[in-house]
């Protein structure tokens, strides 16, 4: 592990309050997330790469903007691990150490589909500005 | 003044390594008391006993430190080789300089120091005992076990074959548990009422066994030895002794859609009704809830095709007083409900159940006559997924599941899985598991031979979310090993849901005042060296009460807590601990704190008659310990607020001539 990485391992861990020692690896967080195919890393690895600190990789990763925040794997995990604020922490550093929001309100309309959820919308300025 | 001997035992290394034992010994010989002090190698040993016995009778000894290991270890070996010499045991004091010094300590300097101030307490405390005598009591040579599952008969035909009186008394209509409910067992596949039957028929003619069928505990008193117990057998409103199990009634009873427990409501049974056709006793009850004579008056078709006459509709509950010697809980266990694990749509499909569903559908007796048929249309069902750990090993949510394993789920699934494969080749068969637990005596092979002989689809992932669609129901999982999340339309959906003890357990632990962990299984007395007896003295433990358990588990248990109970039945007396509490009637208000806080109700209160200062005759109400019930924990000792409660070997002074002796 990194030297730096262990910080923001840490800096993620206490921001998202999260303790990825719980997770017992079952799955059922990918199992029931509805954006699976979507992401190219799943909730349930988020939570183990975040356990092995190997955050960066996340950090690159448009996973993080596929996150619905319906927070089912929330719901449903066993162990009350809570992924979805992994994912949360995660990207808010991102956005942080890029010093500007992911989107702007004017992005919104062109990003629009009739295959999207709502709840994504609501969520997305909440989620991807500081 | 006691003259007192002390021996300072080296344990090899243990206490040597590290407590200058020669010093310590040095040092006890000046405090007050003290006649004798020395040091040896092993002192629980054969020639250590023999110091000791000496050093009695050269000395004159009246009182013995001794400074070794816990007094959990050898506490009774030198109350035997003092009484062996003559003295009184309890005029023996353990310093435990090993467990709480030597091992904790990694200076010769502290452990040593440390080790003088133990002993100094211990010569301080012996300079206050005083002789004390254990009381005696009978005990009644009859067991009863609670219960009547295959822990519950297990133990009382061992207890029986032993030749003492057994009584099982049994919440439903008939013994047999779980167990009569299952199909097949795990892991040689034999059926499960070909091998429970004959022994459900061994206790109804064993002339040592009483069954209380349809009955439950209301009471318990007294202790170990002495309980007395309060049964309330039900009104089944069928004579018990006169109806043959003919069935006649049943079949001609007009009430039809009485949801059949048995077959767990896939089913109807009528109102009068006999729970399986082995059944122990034999006997129909009538369910008061579903009876239209019970309820208006209007029918008695029962009574009149009855040709024996058994029916009786006047019948009222019975209440059964009897004394039992030991108490054996054997409760046994539930599926927990699925009703707030939305997401596998349990509540919302007939065709998503649970494992025990599963085995009722299976079995020849169940409501598909052994046919696996899905209940929303009959069909057979072609892919069919198991879920596992569905309640079990969920921390998160207490309100939902459960935090432990239930250890269970991984066979029987491998065996559900196996026998559909066997069963009906064309069917796929899907297990969703977190981790395979198999561990036992060829549970590991019969796992396997599902995967690599039967074909059995493993994957390793936990199912998400079950959706109703049509005729199907559309699992979403993830496969952990492939990384993909997977959709599979399942006919029919299997949840392996957690167990939790009964309902029962937790009012009759507090009748038992029997302790039980958070999760409402009973606590036993050792986790490793006594698991089958409960902390409380007489009542003993068996099967799935105490923790999730298999059949073979179960009934090594069962027999297990019966040779306990033969053990305890055999004697003629108990000895009981003489360090009980009592009151000082003197200083005693009457105010009952002690008696709230005792946990095994040895206390009451008595109106006595004292001579007051002024020499006029007074009533007042004083506390009295029953030296049998009280098992000397000492909770009434620091709730009395006069001061009136001490413990006999543990009085105040005492402790506090040991903490004197510390501070000094």
């Amino acid at each position: 592990m990194h030297k730096d990485n262990t910080k923001l391992t840490e800096e993620i861990i206490r921001a998202s309050g999260v303790n990825p020692k719980k997770c017992m690896k079952c799955g059922k967080c990918s199992a029931t997330c509805p954006a699976y195919d979507e992401m190219e890393y799943h909730p349930h690895q988020f939570v183990y790469m975040v356990e092995s600190g190997d955050i960066e990789p996340l950090m690159n990763s448009k996973s993080l903007y596929m996150c619905l925040s319906c927070f089912a794997c929330i719901d449903r995990c066993p162990r009350g691990v809570e992924p979805a604020k992994l994912v949360e922490a995660v990207r808010l550093s991102v956005i942080r150490q890029q010093g500007k929001n992911h989107m702007t309100a004017d992005d919104v309309p062109a990003k629009l589909s009739e295959d999207l959820p709502q709840q994504a919308i609501v969520s997305a300025f909440r989620k991807y500005t500081k | 003044m006691q003259r007192i001997g002390v021996f300072v035992c080296w344990c090899g290394s243990n206490i040597a390594g590290t407590v200058d034992v020669h010093a310590v010994a040095e040092a006890l010989k000046n405090e007050p008391g003290v006649v004798f002090s020395t040091d040896y190698q092993y002192m629980c040993s054969q020639a250590g006993q023999d110091i000791i016995k000496n050093a009695v009778k050269e000395h004159n000894l009246t009182g013995i430190v001794v400074c070794s290991c816990s007094p959990r270890m050898h506490e009774a070996t030198f109350r035997k080789t003092a009484a062996a010499a003559g003295l009184n045991p309890y005029m023996v004091e353990i310093a435990n300089i090993r467990e709480q010094c030597s091992w904790v300590h990694k200076n010769m300097q502290t452990g040593t120091e440390k080790a003088i101030i133990l002993g100094k307490a211990a010569v301080a405390k012996v300079n206050l005992n005083t002789p004390l005598t254990p009381g005696e009591s009978p005990v009644t040579k009859r067991a009863l076990v609670i219960g009547g599952g295959i822990a519950g008969i297990q133990t009382a035909l061992d207890i029986a074959d032993a030749g003492f009186p057994v009584d099982i008394v049994e919440a439903k209509p008939t013994i047999g548990g779980k167990m009569a409910q299952l199909d097949k067992t795990f892991p040689t596949l034999d059926c499960a009422a070909c091998i429970l039957t004959p022994k459900m028929v061994d206790v109804a003619q064993n002339e040592n066994i009483r069954i209380f069928s349809y009955s439950e505990v209301q009471e318990i008193k007294g202790f170990v030895g002495n309980f007395d117990v309060t049964i309330k057998k039900k009104a089944r409103f069928v004579k018990e002794e006169i109806c043959t199990g003919c069935g006649a009634c049943v079949e001609k009873c007009p009430m039809k859609k009485i949801p059949n427990e048995f077959n767990l409501g896939m089913d109807n049974r009528r109102a009068i009704y006999i729970p399986f056709a082995q059944a122990v006793p034999k006997v129909a009850t009538i369910d008061p809830n579903a009876c239209n004579m019970l309820k208006n008056g209007k029918c008695g078709v029962c009574s009149k095709v009855c040709t024996a006459g058994a029916i009786d509709y006047t019948q009222k509950d019975e209440i059964i007083s009897e004394k039992y010697g030991a108490v054996v809980v054997a409760t046994g266990f539930n599926p927990i409900s699925m009703d707030k694990f939305d997401e596998f749509a349990y509540n919302q499909s007939k065709d998503v159940i649970t494992s025990l569903e599963f085995e009722r559908l299976t079995n020849a007796a169940g409501p598909t006559a052994g046919k696996l048929l899905r209940p929303s249309d009959l069909e057979h069902p072609h892919t069919i997924v198991f879920v596992q750990c569905v309640g079990s090993r969920c921390a998160a949510c207490a309100e939902k599941g459960k935090e432990y394993c239930s250890k269970i789920c991984c066979m029987y699934t491998a065996k559900h899985a196996m026998l559909v494969r066997d069963k009906y080749p064309d069917t796929e068969v899907y297990v969703f598991y977190i981790d395979v637990r198999t561990p036992g005596k060829n549970f590991d092979e019969f796992y396997r031979r599902a995967v690599e002989e039967y074909g059995v689809k493993y994957i390793k992932g936990m199912v998400g979310k079950v959706t109703p669609e049509g005729n199907k129901l559309k699992v979403q999982a993830s496969d952990l090993i492939a990384n993909k999340q997977l959709h599979i339309d399942a006919d029919l959906v299997v949840l392996a849901a957690a167990i939790e003890p009964d309902k029962s357990a937790r009012s009759l632990a507090t009748m038992l005042t029997a302790s039980m962990d958070t999760n409402d299984f009973f606590t036993e007395a050792h986790p490793k060296l006594r698991p089958v007896e409960s902390p409380t003295a007489g009542v003993f433990l068996s099967g799935a009460c105490q923790g999730p358990k298999d059949i073979p588990e179960t009934v090594s248990q069962a027999s297990a807590a019966a040779s306990k109970v033969i053990g305890l039945l055999c004697k003629d007396k108990l000895t009981g601990n003489p360090c009980i509490a009592s009151a000082n009637e003197l200083m005693c208000n009457g105010c009952s704190t002690c008696a709230n806080v005792c946990p095994y109700g040895a206390i009451t209160y008595e109106d006595k008659e004292f001579m007051m200062p002024d020499r006029t005759k007074a009533l007042r109400r004083v506390a009295q310990v029953n030296p049998a019930v009280c098992q000397g924990c000492g909770a009434c000792t620091v709730a009395c607020m006069s001061g009136a409660m001490d413990l006999r070997g543990f009085m105040g002074s005492q402790i506090i001539a040991e903490v004197d002796a510390i501070c000094k």
